[in-house]
């Protein structure tokens, strides 16, 4: 019994999620043939690029600290019952606000707090833009799928005008649709020392940095919130049945905000790998869809934290292989989007496919 | 300001406006009375839009290139069919997976097609149509003056849609299979069977909304073109309370929302307030729907059937 | 007799259990054919293999001597096979006509044409001698009217055979009584009707004979004439069965529990619970019938909170506790939800999640903002002793276990924190006779205790059998009060179906 049990979650966990990854693969190497290039040869190319020498590893860490957070973000939703597609603008607000806290905020305080600072705003700011859609939910019931997704291009829109408009770089001759650069106490230190001290040689030019470090203490702090808290007893309840949660005395609506606004905000923090990270300041539309991979990455990890480190290493060397086979190949980097959508498409309909077909094997078993 | 504002105009640019949601929406109805969400319409919309610039583009004939359109979209609307009817993989997932192939897929396309980032070159539409008699008459002939013949075929098809889902057999069962597919079935109709052809018909008139919005309104297919207006035109029809006619009005809403927008251009708002205008009506209706429109009891409900 | 069904060794499995184990039996045209068996015994899953919902795994099925093999309902259809199920298959929005065609319509070119179908309508429903507005929305009609729509959909498909599942348990006694008059109607016309239910009275009134189904088995055939309730009820559980629960008298105790003049609006904004007051003392056991959707419902979840009273008030111990919110009424009474998978259970939690579900923020299951596990898996364990429920382990998904180890967990949880007040909703519905049993005298001991039931229940023998006194519910209010020994079950419909209506609730506030 426990034998069998063990095995069905291993070919629910690890043996589907990996078969789907080669099913994109597979798909992706067709589109490589079709513009005639040898797909054995590009795909040992670009992983060579991606995985074969430590600055390789650097940017697919640097990608995955992203994926981590944003992926967190999604799977708190999910577990809450609830479609946060609206990752993407809280992540650009989030960003936008952790910046803007960080060149004005801050100064007003000693500098060992202006890190702290950038940091809070930055889910802060996540969090503020979740409100809308959760407060439109929990109160009047209006499904969050279309909010989210309006939020989105209202938050584009307003950060937009922000940078370009009110906070854009001053002092130079053709400024950026970005930001002044934020003071050094404001920002994540590079984390390439770390990695050279243990003999990983990752040049200085490498952009992984402490995000890494915050990504993962997410990782456990969303593990505990879920599994170990009466909050998150609450909020996978209200996941799993929303009547029953009810009559537990769960009051459905503020668990339904709570979770929203936890959602949100670990949206906003996926910000800032990029904003405190590597670029130390606010770039217009610097996430690039970072939100719906985010969705990806959720999906692929089970929704469950520790699926999630995996499925964003994953997400985060496919991206670095996706810069690879534009430098070498010339073929649009828009290829990961269709590959993570096959992803996604292949990991649902897989895992019916094989919950159906355990069942029959149940079935045949007590027959 | 306000006569520019409130001219024949504006109303002319309504219509044009709301005629790509209409189709959408209207898509979203068939779908969604079967009982299958379409958030996918997005996506749906996309591709139709790229494909139609591909096929006017290389056959020098729009109406090729609604028909790739045509074909693009139900290609996207037949995957979310299987994923969503056979798999009965959560609707929204499939619809989000798909948009973001559409997102990618198209920009991916555009590039290698057109050879060139942001947009295909310029593209040539169908000859616009004046209705006789009336489009001579001042004033309101304007509306019927140069028109779209996609504009035209929508109204038409708006029409015969409200007949088909209310008066014919194929509608009353379609409709069944969205409320309770269960005593369909019992009744020995095929809830596949109209789920699908619900979710098809979705990804043809999401087709044809999309080439619109290249074909007839842009005149050139700009990466991510349809910005959002998958999901407007699903607020629309929900704001329509999921019926043909009802849509149709709430696109109108949505049409002279976007109309007034393009007029408010260059009044010194700056353009990322105007462009959000859309996007906060949506939420703003969507708010409003609550309580008074009232979806098929089984939208969005896999349906199971009880055989072990 | 002619035969007109012939099954032979029809086998089902499904995960876990046999189904239906080797059954063969015969139908003769033109009877009324009783099956009868407790809940799980198989009767459904035989029915709707005649349908064509389910397919055996082996065996066959032969209709008018011929083998056939039916794969779906449209081929059940066209045999002259029409089933009404156990829960309506009708689509509230559509009309009575829109109902009844679906799937069969009369077409005038491509358009719908219901004159056609009216007629055809018109002349089967004048046949059986009753009224129905074809053209009334399906979601205005009572209980009664809907089941009428049901059987209407299978005679204007011409069917032949009329197969109903359970069609009395949601009727009143009187509503029963006009539904064997259509089922007479329909057998004197030559319509062959296969009649499910687990009620041994009605069974012996309608039928021509009887099949006796227990664990996927068939028992036994035997003509109504020749058999009894008694030999009945033995062959269905395969042991002699008590009908009656013993309960010593008890003397009037405190009053625990009380509600005043409470005024409930549904979902729809219309008033359901009109005026209701009652009140419930140490001891006892008040039933509440009802024909389901007369209000019992909406009184239930107003007392525990999910709905908001319009008017009213509600004590505990004389304690005004209207204003309360859910989590702090559930201190006072443990609560037995009516639809245990909807409101009493989160499937996909495991046994132990469920044992504290409602209780979870109780401060002996947390370490302050965490939950204290090891303390919830004692908890979990205790109640799995003492109520025995059968379980391989307390961490798997509750969605394993049967329907009456589930309920032992919902009713070990509830009273887990010993409250002197437990709310019952249909307690035993979907349980086998073991189980039923089991709730049955644990009611019972609550009360023997000094402890307060409310019982709300469809089940007429439940009520009548476990209840110190009895409350009518009609269309919201109450509308007749008794104390158990007064009153039977036929009086008990009248008030049901609101023929009758008490002036004065004497035995409501005691």
């Amino acid at each position: 019994m426990k034998n069998r049990e063990f095995i069905e979650n291993l070919i629910l966990n690890i043996i589907s999620p990996l078969i789907s990854i080669f099913i994109a693969l597979f798909f992706g190497g067709i589109i490589i043939y079709l513009l005639g290039h040898n797909p054995w040869e590009t795909y040992k190319e670009v992983i060579n690029f991606a995985l074969g020498n430590p600055n390789g590893w650097g940017y697919v860490l640097f990608n995955t600290t992203s994926f981590i957070l944003a992926g967190l973000a999604v799977a708190i939703g999910f577990k809450g019952g609830l479609f946060n597609i609206g990752a993407e603008g809280q992540i650009l607000v989030g960003g936008l606000i952790s910046a803007l806290a960080g060149l004005y905020i801050a100064p007003i305080f000693p500098s060992f707090l202006h890190l702290p600072i950038t940091l809070i705003f930055s889910a802060l700011g996540g969090a503020i833009w979740a409100f809308i859609p959760a407060i439109l939910r929990a109160r009047l019931g209006v499904h969050e799928v279309i909010n989210t997704i309006m939020m989105n291009w209202i938050g584009y829109a307003l950060t937009n005008y922000l940078v370009v408009n009110t906070f854009r770089e001053r002092g130079v001759l053709y400024p950026l649709p970005q930001t002044d650069k934020l003071p050094s106490s404001a920002v994540l230190p590079k984390l390439y020392p770390i990695f050279q001290k243990i003999g990983i040689n990752i040049p200085e030019s490498n952009p992984v940095n402490y995000a890494l470090v915050i990504a993962i203490l997410m990782v456990i702090f969303t593990y505990y919130l879920l599994w170990k808290t009466k909050l998150g007893y609450e909020i996978r309840a209200l996941g799993l049945n929303i009547h029953a949660s009810e009559n537990a005395g769960i009051n459905v609506k503020n668990i339904i905000l709570i979770t929203m606004l936890i959602s949100g905000a670990m949206a906003g923090l996926a910000s800032i790998n990029d904003v405190l990270g590597y670029r130390y300041r606010y770039l217009d539309n610097f996430s690039h869809g970072l939100g719906f991979t985010g969705i990806a990455v959720a999906l692929l990890g089970k929704n469950h934290p520790i699926g999630i480190i995996f499925s964003a290493l994953l997400f985060g060397a496919l991206d670095r292989m996706a810069i690879g086979m534009d430098v070498f190949t010339h073929i649009p980097r828009e290829i990961i989007s269709v590959l993570q959508a096959v992803i996604i498409l292949t990991i649902v309909v897989g895992n019916e496919v094989l919950i159906r077909f355990l069942k029959k094997r149940r079935k045949a078993i007590y027959a | 300001m306000l006569e520019t504002i409130f001219a024949w105009e504006t109303l002319t640019s309504a219509i044009r406006m709301a005629t790509p949601l209409a189709y959408a929406s209207l898509g979203g109805v068939f779908s969604e009375r079967s009982g299958v969400v379409n958030i996918a319409l997005e996506g749906i919309m996309l591709f139709g839009a790229f494909f139609a610039a591909v096929g006017t583009y290389f056959f020098k004939n729009p109406l090729i290139g609604v028909l790739f359109s045509i074909i693009a979209g139900t290609i996207i609307a037949f995957i979310h069919a299987v994923v969503s009817i056979k798999f009965k993989v959560n609707q929204i997932v499939s619809g989000t997976a798909l948009n973001m192939l559409a997102a990618g897929g198209t920009t991916f396309l555009s590039r290698l097609i057109f050879k060139a980032a942001g947009s295909s070159p310029h593209i040539e539409g169908f000859t616009p149509i004046d209705i006789p008699i009336i489009s001579k008459i001042p004033g309101i002939g304007l509306i019927f003056s140069d028109l779209s013949p996609l504009i035209i075929l929508m109204l038409v098809i708006v029409f015969m849609s409200q007949y088909i889902l209310y008066k014919t057999a194929f509608g009353l069962r379609l409709r069944a299979v969205g409320e309770n597919p269960q005593a369909a079935d019992t009744l020995g109709v095929n809830v596949y069977k109209y789920r699908y052809i619900g979710v098809l018909i979705s990804g043809i008139l999401g087709g044809i909304g999309g080439a619109f919005l290249s074909l007839e309104h842009a005149r050139v297919f700009v990466e991510n073109m349809t910005g959002g207006r998958g999901f407007i035109a699903l607020a629309a029809m929900i704001f329509g309370n999921w019926k043909p006619i009802g849509s149709l009005g709430a696109c109108l809403l949505f049409g002279l929302a976007e109309a007034l927008r393009m007029r408010l251009e260059g009044v010194g708002i700056p353009t990322q307030f105007i462009q959000m205008i859309p996007y906060i009506l949506t939420m703003l209706v969507l708010a409003g729907a609550v309580g008074k429109s009232t979806p098929p009891s089984a939208d969005g409900v896999p349906y199971e059937k009880e055989e072990i | 007799m002619e035969e007109i069904i012939r099954l032979e060794g029809i086998t089902k499995y499904f995960p876990g259990v046999v189904a239906n184990d080797n059954v063969s039996l015969t139908i003769y045209k033109g009877e009324i054919h009783a099956i009868v068996g407790e809940n799980g015994a198989g009767k459904s899953t035989l029915m709707k293999i005649i349908y064509g919902l389910y397919k055996p795994d082996k065996g066959e099925i032969y209709i008018n001597g011929k083998k056939v093999n039916i794969n779906s309902p449209k081929i059940a259809i066209s045999y002259g096979i029409g089933m009404v199920h156990q829960h309506f298959m009708l689509i509230p929005p559509f009309t009575v006509i829109e109902n009844i065609i679906l799937g069969s319509e009369v077409k005038n070119g491509i358009s719908l044409n219901f004159k056609k179908a009216e007629e055809t309508l018109n002349d089967i429903i004048n046949s059986l001698g009753f009224k129905i507005d074809l053209y009334e929305k399906v979601e205005n009609l009572s209980v009664g009217e809907a089941q009428r729509v049901e059987i209407l959909k299978l005679l204007y498909r011409r069917a032949e055979i009329l197969i109903l599942d359970e069609p009395t348990a949601v009727l009143a006694p009187q509503e029963v009584e006009e539904l064997f008059s259509i089922l007479r109607k329909l057998s004197s016309q030559g319509k062959t009707i296969i009649f499910i239910s687990h009620k041994l009275n009605e069974v012996l009134n309608i039928s021509d004979r009887v099949s006796v189904m227990r664990r996927g088995k068939l028992v036994n055939t035997v003509n109504t004439k020749e058999t009894n309730k008694f030999e009945l009820a033995q062959m269905m559980v395969g042991r002699e069965v008590f009908l009656k629960v013993d309960k010593a008298k008890r003397e009037k105790g405190e009053e625990i529990f009380r509600v005043e003049d409470i005024w409930v609006r549904g979902r729809k904004g219309l008033d359901v619970v009109k005026g209701v007051s009652f009140n419930i003392r140490e001891g006892e056991i008040l039933g509440i019938a009802g024909v389901e959707g007369n209000g019992q419902s909406e009184l239930i979840e107003a007392i525990v909170g999910l709905l908001p009273l319009k008017k009213g008030k509600i004590l505990f111990k004389n304690k005004d506790i209207t204003l309360e919110r859910i989590r702090q009424r559930r201190l006072y009474f443990g609560h037995i939800p009516e639809d245990r998978h909807k409101r009493g259970l989160i499937l996909d939690f495991s046994v132990a999640e469920n044992c504290i579900l409602g209780l979870h923020y109780f401060d002996r299951f947390s370490k302050g903002i965490f939950i204290d596990y090891s303390k919830v898996y004692k908890h979990a364990n205790e109640i799995v002793e003492k109520y025995q429920v059968k379980t391989p382990s307390i961490k798997i998904p509750i969605r394993n276990l049967s329907g009456g180890n589930q309920q032992k967990i919902v009713l070990g949880r509830e009273l887990s924190f010993s409250p002197d007040f437990l709310i019952a909703a249909q307690p035993t519905r979907g349980l086998d006779i073991g189980a039923t049993e089991f709730v049955h005298q644990l009611l019972v001991d609550l009360r023997n205790q000094g402890k307060a039931v409310l019982l709300v229940s469809a089940d007429l023998d439940e009520i009548l059998n476990l209840s110190d006194r009895i409350l009518v519910m009609y269309n919201g209010e109450i509308v007749g009060s008794f104390s158990q020994s007064e009153v039977d079950e036929k009086e008990l419909g009248y008030y049901m179906t609101g023929v009758k209506k008490q002036t004065e609730l004497k035995e409501a506030l005691i």
